[in-house]
């Protein structure tokens, strides 16, 4: 069942003055319940602004946004209650801590949708193990904390909502190259566990082929890809030509393969990759014999 | 080729002199020198002290124990720390932390003006500066109006203004997209090599530092590495131990030569990677 489906939407910023801008041309998706869908594109391709509209920030022009089959722009309390069934994880999230405890901040979410003191706690509980903060820290200022607990911290106010579609926007910008594995690693533990649909805006084609089953490619305003990660690297080629980067390993492959040695030109992970060449060399190593 | 820049059995701490709280140990006998015209990647994960040991080039942050010179002048000297400054420019991971005129053109003069430079020098140095880093015909725009790669080269062209022999970045390219990160690196690129401006570049990405002449990796508050690209990424295995990245290649590389294939160390580039695969591949 698609719990996402957009249909033929658009929006323009600054509609009907001299700098009117297309974000959206046209956009017409399904994503289905529990995908990891990894969704790439340049500044300005407007990815920002699709997921904008997932949750309601952001209205059409027109077009249609569909969660769970529900139209969420059909009254303000189906918008309220998309609000907590949509989570959505701005960019350095960790800006955005505010109160005096861990504990109060994650229980922000958990008690506007009006749940009782036992819930919240579990709820709060919950979130952070996904996360894994320790239940000690739950007491100190989020302020107190490094960079990285912070970030995790805000991601949890999020997952304490329980949401069943959860959009996290460049969650490993500015981070070291632990602290973006430890994060990514999370999510994708966090998506294994619950089940839902987890959407991750990234740079970095080499973090989607990793952690994601589906790739979404924004290019200028239009919706360029949809497709399963396994395939998107057929099109190397072509999605280098609109700019974006393919993992190393993949361009390593297209090559031996037009040289025309029997690889499998849509491999993006170092693992198959080594397998691959692993087996080729054993071959000729027999042939030589 | 000149010694630059040197640091000689250097420790830090914060708190070195608070009574109320502890001493906190980032740097450790760092020992460094940089020459002119070099092109110097440092790594290190966060809490390596790598950013304390950048502060200490242009004189934020001073020894606690040992010296630091540059360009001769030993750093821990008061008096002479606006002449340091004015060798050493530093730029920082925000984009949006560091500007401060509302004009392009302005910003880039700022300094000279608090110099007391003269105007019309002032216009030429502001010029040259917009044009090395390409950002010449956005002059009079407004800071807000550009992507964060191009107000992180307003933030260089700030720095080349002061005509410094050296530049350190921590890390600029942080909070950038991939087009935002190439142009910052192109910039550095095109300073260091004809110009020959000496740079000193923090980062963590990894395709970034294969092109520098030569890598520094901080850990724990010392040195652990220090050579040219080729030879510090061939040690795959301490980089992950220290919690860094090396390249694809460069790993598709290590494991190969794990599962006992005879093939080079330090591969860095896809086409290095291609042509060594062929000649192991045979045909």
């Amino acid at each position: 069942m698609a719990i996402i489906r957009v249909e033929h939407l658009t929006h323009h910023y600054s509609p009907g003055t001299p700098f009117e801008k297309t974000a959206i041309d046209d956009v017409s998706l399904e994503i289905e319940e529990g995908e990891l869908v990894g969704v790439i594109g340049h500044t300005g391709s407007g990815k920002s602004t699709l997921i904008q509209h997932l949750n309601g920030l952001l209205k059409p022009d027109s077009g249609k946004v569909y969660i769970n089959n529900t139209d969420i722009f059909e009254s303000k309390e189906t918008l309220q209650k998309i609000r907590f069934q949509v989570g959505l994880v701005f960019q350095y999230p960790e800006y955005q801590l505010f109160e005096e405890t861990v504990y109060k901040d994650i229980a922000f979410g958990p008690t506007n949708m009006g749940l009782n003191p036992l819930q919240i706690r579990e709820a709060v509980e919950r979130a952070v193990s996904a996360v894994e903060i320790p239940s000690s820290m739950l007491e100190k200022s989020p302020f107190e904390l490094s960079g990285g607990q912070k970030r995790r911290v805000a991601i949890a106010g999020v997952i304490a909502m329980n949401p069943r579609v959860l959009i996290l926007d460049e969650p490993t910008a500015g981070l070291d190259p632990k602290g973006r594995d430890t994060i990514l690693a999370l999510i994708q533990k966090y998506h294994q566990q619950e089940h839902n649909t987890v959407l991750l805006v990234s740079h970095s084609m080499e973090d989607v082929a990793k952690y994601a089953t589906k790739v979404l490619v924004m290019n200028r305003s239009q919706l360029y890809a949809y497709e399963d990660v396994d395939s998107i690297f057929t099109r190397a080629a072509e999605i280098e030509k609109i700019g974006l980067s393919v993992p190393q390993i993949t361009k390593v492959f297209h090559q031996l393969a037009e040289l025309g040695y029997p690889v499998n030109s849509n491999t993006y992970r170092i693992q198959e990759a080594s397998e691959q060449l692993l087996r080729l060399l054993k071959k000729k190593g027999e042939q030589e014999c | 080729m000149k010694k630059l820049i040197q640091f000689k059995q250097v420790s830090f701490e914060y708190n070195h002199e608070s009574e109320e709280e502890e001493p906190v140990a980032v740097l450790h006998d760092i020992t460094l020198s940089i020459k002119e015209g070099d092109f110097v990647a440092v790594l290190g994960h966060n809490g390596s002290g790598k950013s304390t040991l950048a502060k200490h080039i242009n004189a934020i942050l001073q020894p606690t124990e040992g010296v630091v010179w540059v360009d001769g002048i030993d750093t821990s000297k008061e008096e002479l720390v606006f002449e340091i400054r004015q060798q050493v420019g530093m730029v920082f991971q925000n984009p949006d932390n560091q500007l401060v005129a509302t004009v392009v053109e302005e910003d880039v003069a700022f300094a000279l003006e608090n110099l007391g430079v003269e105007s019309t020098e002032i216009r030429e140095r502001v010029d040259a500066a917009l044009q090395q880093v390409g950002m010449y015909e956005f002059r009079e725009h407004s800071p807000h109006q550009l992507s964060g790669g191009q107000k992180q080269r307003v933030a260089i062209a700030g720095i080349l203004a002061m005509q410094p022999k050296c530049i350190v970045l921590d890390e600029p390219t942080a909070m950038l997209d991939p087009q935002g990160r190439r142009e910052v690196l192109k910039t550095l690129l095109s300073l260091n090599r004809e110009k020959g401006t000496t740079v000193v570049f923090i980062t963590h990405f990894m395709d970034e530092a294969v092109q520098a002449n030569r890598v520094v990796v901080v850990d724990g508050g010392q040195i652990i590495a220090d050579d040219t690209p080729k030879a510090v990424f061939s040690d795959v295995e301490q980089l992950k131990k220290v919690g860094l990245d090396v390249p694809q290649v460069t790993e598709l590389a290590y494991e190969l030569r794990k599962a006992g294939i005879d093939f080079p160390n330090g591969i860095l580039s896809v086409e290095e990677c291609v042509a060594e695969l062929q000649k192991a591949l045979g045909g």
